[in-house]
């Protein structure tokens, strides 16, 4: 089938990601062929929530291929603040605009915004639910330092609220993949995403732990995440639990030499800065990566002559 | 109802709690205590004139204790069967005309319900002032948002959206 919205990571086949993923690698390769391929073309930036990051991403990526942006600004300057419903806001931008980007703080805000438009919506985040671009330069990342099959990857911090970690979960599902979720007992993986892995994956895949220790020594990969504070009902909480999950030069000498550290960003004390330097460190590329999975996601989904359809074991 | 041969706890005494009806539905078999929910789920108030009978916990050999539901004047559309089957998956719906049982089936459960329960989570887009019907996909064990994607085992009587 041929995807014209991206709202979740679920709705992906091995051979989507594998097309999305080479021609990222293509465009990463000379960014420049692209320059002019969406000349006139207009992007419209839905952020109903503040990220920097993902929507200059969004911004630079669309101005490399040629095409502009128009930016809905900040909620509090928008007709939002005058209570206008969200599907109404998708509506009138859609006539602007020729795809739109929406980051919105409720979850299935994506998939409802999709029934109101005919260009294509790409979700950049709704709430606590799915984050399928982010997933994609994760992929791409993972892709380039450690490979995608036979692949043991470790996924720590907060995994309840962690939007970037449930689609990355459900993404690599479709690969031969061993999961390990670390996490504090209060911040495990919800019970949905939990009860969703095991019916994509017979769950001989899947495994929950709540100590690094444990399983260290066989990851390839460890994604980190923040494991932010205003989670927590009282601070003693929060610092009962918060160290544990910080990793620094020390707790890597248990690791792999081949280990790859990655961290969707913005980091606060989760990894030690001398941890940078080293060659575990990929979060900055990871983030860079950014810019090129987007203009192929992108390129994908403006163009008539090329699709999300890799398809090959659907 | 004397002609209800598979079972025998709608017979006898027991039938003169709940009277005959002459056209319409008999929900039967829904688990003790139900039968209000299973109004609500009909979207029956009784503001229409709608001729009801409830009996509410009564003997039954297939539940220890069941709910009888009568709607005089309405037979349930499939749909309306389907939906019911949510929160009664055992009930049997019976189609009276002129007093006698012309159909009888057990309901099925439906893939999707919409419009008919309401989404828990907070943080569902659905829960706000967006113009959008609720939509529920139904699993083998419970019910789960088309858009925030929760899955719901419990209680669901209590989402229902009247
Ligand atoms: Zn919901």
């Amino acid at each position: 089938m041929r995807h014209d919205h991206l709202i979740t990571s679920k709705q992906l086949s091995r051979g989507d990601i594998e097309t999305v993923l080479d021609y990222a690698a293509e465009v990463d390769a000379d960014p420049s062929a692209l320059a002019d391929r969406h000349a006139g073309t207009l992007l419209g930036l839905l952020f109903f929530e503040p990220s920097t990051r993902t929507k200059m991403s969004f911004e630079t990526a669309m101005k490399r291929l040629g095409g502009g942006i128009v930016d809905m600004g900040s909620v509090e300057s928008s007709s939002v603040k005058k209570g206008e419903t969200l599907a109404d806001t998708v509506q009138v931008i859609e006539g602007y605009a020729d795809a739109l980007v929406l980051r919105h703080p409720k979850q299935g805000a994506a998939t409802m915004a999709s029934e109101f438009v005919d260009v294509p919506l790409l979700n950049a985040g709704d709430g606590a639910g799915h984050h399928p671009t982010q997933t994609m330069l994760d992929l791409y990342t993972i892709r380039e330092n450690a490979g995608l099959d036979d692949l043991t990857i470790g996924i720590m911090g907060d995994l309840k609220y962690g939007r970037t970690v449930h689609s990355l979960a459900y993404a690599l599902t479709n690969f031969d993949t061993q999961q390990h979720f670390i996490s504090p007992e209060s911040l495990q993986l919800p019970r949905e995403v939990v009860y969703d892995l095991h019916q994509q994956q017979d769950g001989a895949g899947i495994k929950e732990h709540d100590a690094l220790e444990e399983v260290l020594p066989s990851l390839d990969v460890l994604y980190v995440t923040r494991i932010q504070r205003e989670r927590f009902p009282d601070e003693n909480e929060y610092q009962k639990v918060a160290g544990e999950y910080q990793i620094d030069a020390e707790t890597l000498e248990a690791a792999s030499d081949d280990l790859t550290v990655m961290h969707p960003l913005p980091r606060v004390d989760e990894i030690a800065p001398e941890i940078d330097e080293t060659d575990h460190a990929a979060y900055f590329e990871q983030a860079h990566n950014g810019v090129p999975v987007r203009m192929a996601l992108l390129d994908l989904l403006l163009s008539d002559d090329k699709s999300i359809e890799g398809g090959s074991d659907e | 109802m004397s002609n209800d041969h598979d079972h025998h706890d709608g017979n006898d005494d027991h039938e003169l709690r709940v009277s005959k009806i002459r056209d319409g539905t008999v929900i039967d078999h829904v688990h003790g205590g139900q039968a209000l929910n299973v109004l609500a789920i009909l979207g029956i108030d009784g503001t229409e004139g709608e001729e009801v009978s409830v009996g509410m916990n009564v003997p039954s050999d297939r539940l220890a204790r069941k709910d009888i539901v009568k709607v005089e004047g309405r037979e349930l559309s499939q749909d309306e069967v389907d939906v019911l089957s949510l929160i009664a998956p055992d009930a049997t719906i019976n189609i009276v005309r002129d007093y006698d049982v012309v159909e009888k089936h057990r309901v099925e459960s439906p893939d999707v319900v919409e419009g008919v329960l309401s989404c828990p989570n907070a943080g569902c887009i659905t829960t706000g002032d967006e113009p959008v019907t609720s939509r529920f996909s139904v699993l083998e064990d419970g019910v789960r948002c088309s858009y925030c994607e929760t899955i719901i085992r419990e209680e669901i009587a209590e989402l229902i959206d009247t």
